[in-house]
């Protein structure tokens, strides 16, 4: 067997499908060649929807809303709890409602910047036409957004860009987004268009000649394994953050529906691409279970500062002014406190390995209000912060209004994810993947703001027009049944794969196992990666792999509701995503975005990309556990907006 | 902290359930409650135990998975969701009583988990507008005065975790139903389907085998998310003039 490391190199991705000419005409053009299923057709054909976040639930129901049968699936007990509900801050659109100068070009030019020039032109165009249309839905459907006493709606800044174009609604846009999703959803539920399993788990893909044709899930509640079959199947599971145990996800998000499908020929893109978020609440001990953003917005008022002087320990209120570093205003005095996410993040880490950080174990950096609180008053302050002041306060037991919030970097989001074509197609015909589980619109490093308007482009846009060209052109004339030798060893796999995590009745629970990974991969695939420390822990996953399935244990049987059977089945994934991530971040020795190899910086700290080597997407091709993939290059081609060093000075 | 805990567990839907007694020790102030409970499972697990089980997703209150009623109080003794409640509301000692949400119209699944997928059902009801994807007016061609936009907004924040019928003598979900009706209706965008809304989805509710509303108010003091008392009579008004309107064109 040749090492992991030895990966080969295939054939080229050549052909996207995105069409050509000017950028601002390529989505009208893909719109009007796509073949259109007849409405009177449509309900014979079925889509599986895995997921109900912001791009599931949006898809799930613009797709019984044209006619076709829906069948979704969500491992919550209802659609409405899916992760996208914790999204705080808000959600881009280039409406230009304050005249300072926004346009849907502006839009298009700071996500391809601010991703530093690793995601598609022609997608990012799509992304930013599409924003325009997404509030008008969602005002439609009653989102409740914020708005101006003139009655028209309120927008504020965000990290990366000088205008203000965000939309809100308080602190919980994310919330009140997916209860506009997950009540349109609900609409077609009761309408008999979309057969709704809350609930259930998918475990696996079912591939027939080449064509995704189905899933196997779990019911969660009875452990029935069982299979479902579509003409297409929708992955609209997340990303994979939770790889490194302590994030920002909810605790259930997991990556085994994107694993399996790249397991059965997906392939996956730049895995090392993943966003740790430079405000959330500092780790307290051992026992945290998961970490809490502070939105991004607060970066808008809040004031980011360390002590000046190492080991200063005083209390925030005791270091006078001129002893303090507000240290982004002082390297980025053009974007200040509103600097993108990876430098954020990278400068936090950077004052604290000064042994400048505050708080236990010299892990955070102040968020300072008092200034704010100064200028506006209290109130106003409450009105725009209140709740996330309050989550703050519950958590730590410190009032923010007096003294200023410990801060520090958390994962957050995945950039990466299944390589998907202009068509939110993967490498499996049949295979859609939307949202935050496919790679396409953010490059190396996501906008504030940006996941909520991806996930909805996606599922009430995209998606919608592009799955009729296939349906139309894959009329799939024959049914799959259960008998089906292919669906029966799938099947059989699933069953295998439980049977065995069950038997094992090792030592170690699955928890203790995922705290392992992903203090490892925090270690060594976190903010700042080497070359050494990649290999470390490439070597290091396999044997943490081979203890997993000597020593894991899992109480009760597989035919109950049994947590620790879900939770150790989505080890198994981890277990193997985790490599392609170490090997996907060796491989780019490049600094790019969230992705930062500390062999490539300027001499003044910053991510040194490396055009001429790594302007490409890295679309991984699995070949079997532990086996060395085969790595495909997408070439990624600027016309419009030409790579430089990113520059928020 | 040291912490004698007692627990609901019940294998299914079917089985009969009992309170378990557990001793948990090396409790830091600084855990959720949940996190309090994860070292509960690590341990039962390790004793080749069945480990307790939950809902819970988000742990940032925010998802509604959460669930629990602590010494009789849904959610616990703060104003707030299970999973953002630490353990520095509790002292070095203390015995807390864990039990699921306790209401007809939410069987137990197992232990601590209920099913609530009524509540889906009377969103699924007429809790929404209805405005397929595609067409939507311009943004701003309706604005909304900013007190008719806060209002909605504060019904919006509802996140669906059954804390009001849990805490209801009566096992009502009045609160939870006017939450969403309140949100819709007050925007102009809800105005069209304003008396469908509220009386098919009061019919939903009713239908789940929800009990009636005596005014008690547990419902709103419950809230992790505030949603006030006065919703509920908002939503009655709603009914009484949707029901007269109905009757009028007729």
């Amino acid at each position: 067997m040749t090492s992991y490391t030895d990966y080969s190199t295939g054939e080229p991705v050549v052909d996207t499908k995105a069409p050509s000419g000017p950028v601002n005409e390529r989505w009208d053009k893909r719109r009007f060649e796509a073949k259109l299923v007849n409405p009177a057709n449509r309900r014979k054909h079925t889509v599986i929807v895995v997921g109900t976040g912001l791009a599931g639930g949006s898809a799930g129901a613009t797709l019984a809303e044209q006619g076709y049968h829906v069948v979704q699936f969500c491992y919550q007990d209802s659609p409405r709890r899916a992760h996208s509900i914790a999204a705080q801050g808000g959600i881009n659109a280039a409406k230009n409602y304050r005249n300072d100068g926004d346009s849907i070009h502006r839009l298009f030019y700071d996500t391809v910047k601010g991703g530093d020039f690793r995601a598609r032109e022609s997608n990012v165009h799509r992304l930013a036409q599409i924003s325009v249309e997404i509030i008008d839905q969602c005002v439609a459907q009653g989102v409740p957004f914020a708005r101006e006493y003139g009655g028209l709606l309120d927008t504020r800044s965000f990290g990366g860009v000088q205008v203000s174009r965000t939309f809100y609604a308080r602190g919980q846009t994310g919330q009140q987004l997916l209860l506009g999703a997950y009540q349109a959803l609900s609409r077609q539920i009761a309408a008999g268009n979309v057969e709704m399993h809350p609930r259930t788990e998918m475990l696996d893909l079912i591939v027939i000649d080449g064509r995704a044709r189905g899933i196997v899930a779990r019911d969660l509640i009875t452990g029935t394994i069982d299979t479902y079959f579509a003409d297409a199947v929708v992955l609209a599971s997340g990303g994979y953050g939770n790889v490194f145990y302590l994030s920002t996800n909810a605790m259930n998000s997991n990556a085994t529906a994107i694993w399996r499908a790249h397991r059965r020929g997906a392939h996956f893109a730049n895995p090392c691409f993943t966003q740790i978020h430079p405000t959330c609440i500092p780790r307290t001990g051992d026992h945290q279970s998961k970490l809490t953003l502070m939105s991004e917005s607060l970066r808008n008022d809040g004031r980011i500062w360390v002590p000046k002087a190492k080991g200063d320990d005083r209390p925030a209120n005791r270091i006078p002014e001129d002893e303090r570093d507000y240290y982004l205003e002082r390297i980025y005095p053009s974007f200040g406190n509103l600097v993108p996410r990876d430098i954020a993040s990278r400068a936090a880490k950077n004052v604290c390995d000064e042994g400048r950080g505050v708080g236990p174990g010299g892990q955070g950096v102040y968020l300072d209000f008092a200034d704010a609180i100064k200028r506006m008053g209290r109130k106003p302050v409450e009105a725009k912060y209140g709740n996330l002041f309050d989550m703050y306060q519950r958590i730590t037991d410190e009032d923010p209004y007096e003294v200023p919030m410990r801060i520090y970097p958390a994962v957050h989001y995945t950039m990466g994810g299944l390589w998907v074509d202009y068509d939110l197609q993967t490498t499996v015909p049949g295979l859609f993947a939307i949202g935050e589980a496919n790679f396409s619109d953010h490059g190396a490093n996501r906008l504030g703001a940006s996941a909520l308007m991806q996930g909805l482009a996606d599922g009430y846009f995209v998606l919608p027009a592009t799955i009729n060209d296939y349906l139309a052109r894959n009329p799939h004339h024959e049914a799959v049944t259960a008998e089906h030798p292919v669906v029966q060893d799938v099947l059989a796999e699933t069953e295998d794969r439980l049977s065995l995590l069950l038997a094992v009745d090792g030592d170690r629970t699955p928890d203790s196992f995922h705290r392992e990974l992903g203090e490892l991969m925090w270690e060594f695939c976190g903010m700042a990666r080497t070359d050494a420390g990649l290999r470390k822990a490439l070597e290091r996953i396999p044997q943490i792999r081979e203890e997993f399935w000597r020593r894991i244990k899992v109480p009760g049987t597989g035919e109950e509701f049994n947590q620790s059977l879900e939770k150790a089945n989505r080890m198994v994934d981890y277990l193997e995503l985790a490599e392609l991530m170490c090997l996907d971040a060796l491989h780019r020795a490049e600094s790019c975005g969230g992705h930062f190899r500390e062999e490539s910086q300027t001499p003044d700290g910053e991510a040194a990309r490396r055009d001429d080597e790594f302007a490409y997407a890295a679309a991984w091709e699995f070949t079997g556990t532990g086996e060395a993939p085969t790595l495909h290059r997408e070439d990624l081609v600027f016309e419009y907006v030409h790579p430089t060093q990113r520059s928020y000075a | 902290m040291k912490l004698t805990l007692r627990v609901w567990r019940q294998q299914n839907a079917d089985a009969d359930g009992a309170m378990s007694t557990y001793e948990v020790d090396g409790i830091s102030s600084d855990m959720s409650f949940l996190e309090m409970l994860d070292t509960l499972n690590e341990e039962l697990i390790l004793r080749g135990e069945d480990p307790v089980a939950f809902d819970h997703d988000c742990r940032e209150g925010i998802c509604g998975a959460c669930s629990l009623v602590i010494n009789g109080d849904a959610h616990g003794p703060e104003r707030t969701t299970t999973c953002q409640l630490h353990m520095r509301s509790f002292k070095d000692g203390d015995t807390i009583d864990v039990e699921p949400w306790r209401a007809s119209a939410f069987p137990v699944i197992k232990d601590l988990v209920v099913d609530r997928t009524a509540f889906d059902r009377i969103i699924q009801a007429g809790g929404y507008i209805t405005a397929p994807t595609g067409a939507a007016p311009e943004a701003h061609a309706t604005p909304v005065p900013k007190p008719d936009a806060d209002l909605a907004f504060e019904h919006a924040e509802c996140i669906g975790c059954g804390a009001c019928v849990a805490a209801c003598p009566n096992g009502a979900a009045m609160l939870f139903t006017s939450a969403k009706v309140n949100h819709l209706n007050v925007l102009p965008q809800g105005a069209p389907e304003r008396e469908t809304r509220v009386l098919d989805m009061v019919a939903q509710m009713d239908e789940e085998g929800f009990g009636g509303c005596t005014l008690a108010g547990e419902c709103a003091t419950a809230c992790p998310k505030g949603i006030p008392l006065v919703s509920i009579t908002s939503m009655n008004k709603e009914w009484l003039r949707a029901t007269r309107k109905v009757a009028k064109q007729r």
